[in-house]
């Protein structure tokens, strides 16, 4: 008899084990699956440094939480339905994720003492009353699992590895989700190793028809599809984003990407993405350090090509040196920062958004350069093509902000059409002009740009470089008057940039009590918490900004039309001493440096207070 | 060695002289300094390369060599310091049709730019990288450089003498994997033009020593080396296929004893000159031009001038454009609308 399907509106999932386990592998398949049956995802790999720490240990625990919806969505979720914990190591790190009464699910088999005391149980959490408040499946996953794949001919620890399976097929039968994609996934993903396709689809049967046949599970549960814009959609990586961003800001300008990169977390996907696109002309070069890798970029640039580097904060240190002879040179770069927790070294895993200042000012001298951030894993197409676009017009240095949450998060993405991207003109100089000698400094009146004149241009022979140079001609100047003119030249055009960006959206009410005002990969939890406030009916305006450098034109009006402003940042204030400087406004600051994403009741918390005090409740 | 046709000055083109690849601004190094002569000697061979003058390009780091760009009239990029290698490695890649020279001095290519040096000669662009020693920092005054002399001498910056050992600037572009490894002297016009041809005709990285005089900071460093009285007697010219000969008289010549090299005397009824290195700058193992760069190390021994090395390896650009041209072959050039649909996809209608 088919056992009762309960229908939801969401499910949040949180698969967690060892480094080894496949939690990430399990969590992407839940993923693909569930966005290709129509629903609105959002995911949040969270995993340790070490590639693998200590089997059984706390330290090596890694996690894949995925939220799942009927609704439009924008985070992955706070607190999860069900937690997969494939040990104790496991289940004593995310525990405090599961909410009252949620679903666990543990693998009874790795409970042995010694796994317990890895993970500093003293007693056994199975046993004892730790789990109380939970619905808890006592699941002997790698016994079932090896009774499933008896048959086959592996060994007993290849076994082992298809577990991980065993665990997706019984989530994939919890929430009434086909079990074909994965399959499919499994042949393609072992056709050199085909001895291995069996064995795992084997198991991914074994543990949806372990559901269907035991008491323990009594209900399942639908969510069903969400309703989204007509469009073609896929699912998508926030560095896979910057990826397809890059491509197609090389391919619609006509200028070939080189992207110079140095190995580094959180940033690495985008160099492995790109050097997978020969075909497209995409040159990438893995160079012997950070500054090599914005080195080429520059030379690139000189060259006529788009030059593009990526790293992260670590890295963008190293690199402030060379960013700045972009920008006195004025050459048209493009930089990647995909931020992660500092300082330093920091912890190379987690998430922050803590490198704004620095991007704003970690160079010597006065050196303006355009900032820009994603706010969400498939924002980070369209907001990295348009640093390019920045870039290209106005012969700069473009600092392209994403962090390590939206960078390795996903979510379904509306793929663009081609013809609805902005356009990118290289405008190459070709010929000196009027005066027949060529003047490297001319400038374009209205966007301040200079011209772009590559070798192998005749007649246009001329020498740049990190020296002040003399207004229009470039030749080297010592002049004071000419310095000081050409920093308000600098700083000019990259001021102007704010004529050249649509209106900034405001969400929610549009004036009132608080404004949140948030950049980057905080998006989702702001957003929620906005749509949650309306709903409410409260007054209350969400804006967030693309642009940090410069500011849009009409953020100066937005913020004088709420009381309060409201910055959450996952840093100690940064934004908030940026707009506290530029507008002189008393705007309140929301903090967060754990290396964890907000969660909306923080958010939630933090408001109802404002509120209070604006005498609203 | 062959140069693309697309580089190449066109039949019946005006032919370029020396004055076409000066630049209106006004040399600025000190009088009597070495520099001079190394900018001369390259106007000079370049309108006898065959390239057009919009093909050339000239980039440097940061130091009294790195001015250079600005007197040629050429396109030219002074950049950061150390990091001309990185910037040269990108304008190259991003156009192979180019000519493309790096210009350095001990202090940006061997301290500050150390790293990008090696990894620059073992990539084996093809690009020319002068390296313009004079074993001290001019530009800010007088430091001890990472080719200075070990011992006594005063710099501004140990007044007791330096304590590093000097890099060997030709030992380390061996070791780095150099394709073209060559040393002059800023004043022997006559040798330095044919290595800087020789530095332009080699297909890869080409990397030239050229000990140059700093006349205000470390005078006369180079003096033995480079004074007629007594070059002679202090060098060993490298030419292919040659015995290692020098001498006022040609009567001495360099053997190898065991792994050391040594000086012996012609005119002594002992030594012929059978008993002496015949140069071959091609052999691809490194073990003799090892040998000869160790020379400049010895004391006593004469400093070997000419091409050390060099040998024919794929070139990076050119790796990476087969590259691209595979890939194209296999995969078809790149359909940005079916990348974005790469994947599995779902429509909402």
């Amino acid at each position: 008899m088919r056992k009762p399907v309960e229908q939801i509106e969401e499910a949040t999932i949180l698969f967690a084990g060892d480094s080894g386990d496949g939690s990430q592998t399990i969590g992407t398949q839940m993923t693909e699956t569930t966005a290709l049956i129509g629903n609105d995802v959002a995911t949040l790999p969270d995993y340790p440094a070490e590639i693998r720490a200590p089997a059984g240990s706390t330290a090596g625990i890694s996690g894949f939480q995925l939220h799942f919806s009927s609704e439009q969505i924008h985070t992955p979720g706070d607190l999860c339905d069900v937690l997969v914990a494939m040990n104790p190591a496991a289940l004593k790190v995310q525990l405090n994720k599961l909410k009252p009464n949620g679903i666990l699910i543990v693998n009874v088999d790795n409970f042995a003492r010694r796994n317990l005391r890895l993970a500093g149980y003293e007693s056994n959490p199975l046993e004892d009353d730790t789990l109380t408040k939970y619905q808890v499946f006592k699941i002997e996953l790698t016994q079932l699992t090896r009774k499933a794949l008896e048959t086959t001919d592996l060994t007993t620890s290849e076994i082992d590895r298809c577990k991980n399976f065993f665990a997706l097929g019984m989530i994939l039968w919890l929430y009434n989700r086909p079990m074909e994609y994965t399959m499919k996934w499994i042949k393609a993903k072992y056709a050199k190793r085909p001895q291995y396709i069996e064995p795992n689809i084997l198991a991914l049967r074994a543990g949806n028809a372990y559901c269907d046949m035991t008491e323990q599970f009594a209900v399942s549960y639908d969510v069903k599809p969400a309703t989204f814009e007509p469009g073609t959609y896929r699912n998508i990586e926030g560095n896979m984003a910057t990826v397809l961003g890059l491509v197609a800001a090389s391919h619609q300008s006509g200028l070939p990407l080189v992207y110079g990169s140095y190995p580094i977390t959180p940033a690495s996907d985008i160099l492995h993405g790109l050097a997978q696109y020969r075909n497209f002309g995409v040159v990438t070069m893995q160079m012997e350090d950070e500054i090599a890798a914005v080195g080429v970029a520059i030379g690139a640039a000189f060259s006529g090509a788009l030059g593009v580097t990526g790293s992260s904060g670590p890295g963008l240190a190293l690199k402030s040196e060379a960013i700045n002879l972009a920008m006195i040179a004025e050459l048209p770069i493009v930089v990647c920062n995909i931020q992660r927790a500092g300082p330093s070294t920091g912890m190379p895993t987690k998430t922050e958004q803590s490198d704004l200042l620095q991007m704003f000012y970690g160079r010597n001298g006065e050196s303006p350069v355009p900032i820009i951030a994603s706010s969400r894993p498939y924002d980070c197409f369209e907001t990295v093509y348009e640093a390019c676009r920045i870039a290209v017009k106005y012969r700069t240095p473009v600092i392209f902000l994403s962090d390590l949450y939206i960078g390795m998060g996903a979510e379904p993405w509306k793929i663009p059409e081609l013809s609805k991207l902005p356009e990118i003109k290289p405008n190459f100089t070709t010929s000196a002009g009027p005066s027949d000698e060529f003047e490297p400094y001319l400038r374009d009146p209205e966007t301040l740009a200079r011209p772009w004149a590559k070798p192998g241009t005749p007649g246009l022979e001329h020498r740049i470089g990190g020296l002040e140079k003399s207004d229009v001609t470039g030749h080297v100047s010592y002049d004071p008057d000419n310095h000081e003119k050409m920093v308000e030249i600098r700083a000019e055009k990259v001021a102007r940039i704010a004529n050249d960006i649509p209106p900034t959206e405001v969400f929610g009410a549009q004036e009132g009590d608080i404004l949140l005002l948030g950049w980057g990969g905080t998006f989702g939890a702001l957003r929620t918490t906005t749509e949650n406030y309306v709903a409410e009916g409260l007054p209350i305006g969400h804006v967030h900004l693309r642009h940090l450098n410069p500011f849009p034109n009409d953020l100066a009006d937005i913020l004088k039309r709420f009381k309060k402003i409201l910055i959450p940042e996952l840093n100690s204030g940064q934004l908030l001493q940026l707009i506290r400087a530029t507008y002189l406004i008393d705007a309140i600051g929301l903090n967060k440096v754990q290396g964890q994403p907000f969660h909306v009741f923080e958010l939630h918390a933090k408001i109802d207070e404002i509120l209070k005090e604006i005498k609203h409740f | 060695m062959k140069r693309k046709r697309a580089s190449r000055i066109p039949v019946g083109a005006p032919t370029l002289t020396r004055d076409d690849f000066k630049s209106d601004q006004d040399v600025r190094w000190c009088p009597k300094c070495g520099d001079y002569s190394i900018l001369a000697q390259t106007q000079r061979i370049l309108p006898e390369l065959g390239i057009p003058r919009e093909n050339v390009v000239f980039i440097s780091g940061i130091g009294c060599s790195s001015r250079f760009p600005y007197y040629m009239n050429t396109y030219g990029f002074h950049t950061i310091h150390g990091r001309a290698p990185t910037i040269a490695s990108g304008v190259k890649m991003a156009n192979p049709d180019l000519s493309v020279w790096v210009i350095t001095g001990d202090g940006d290519a061997l301290s500050i730019g150390g790293n990008h040096f090696i990894h620059l000669m073992r990539r084996n662009f093809d690009i020319n990288v002068l390296l313009f020693n004079n074993r001290v920092y001019g530009l800010t005054k007088g430091q001890y450089s990472p080719t200075s002399e070990r011992g006594q001498k005063m710099y501004q910056s140990t007044a007791l003498g330096s304590l590093d050992t000097p890099f060997n600037p030709i030992s380390l572009a061996l070791a780095s994997g150099a394709t073209f490894v060559a040393r002059s002297v800023d004043i022997h016009s006559d040798h330095l033009r044919p290595m800087l041809k020789a530095a332009f005709e080699h297909k890869g990285t080409s990397f030239i020593e050229i000990y140059q005089n700093c006349h205000i900071f470390n005078d006369d460093t180079f003096e033995l080396y480079r004074e007629k009285e007594h070059k002679t007697d202090h060098t060993v010219l490298l030419e292919h296929g040659e015995p290692l000969v020098f001498g006022a008289e040609h009567d001495k010549g360099i053997r190898l004893n065991g792994f050391q090299p040594e000086v012996v005397d012609l005119t002594d009824s002992e030594h012929t000159i059978d008993d002496l290195i015949i140069h071959d700058q091609h052999a691809e193992d490194t073990t003799l031009a090892n040998f000869l760069a160790g020379m400049s190390d010895t004391p006593d021994m004469p400093h070997p001038m000419g091409i050390f090395r060099s040998v024919q390896h794929p070139c990076y650009e050119n790796l990476m454009t087969n590259q691209i041209r595979t890939a194209t072959e296999r995969m078809g050039e790149g359909d940005l609308n079916a990348l974005l649909h790469d994947g599995e996809t779902w429509t909402v209608s």
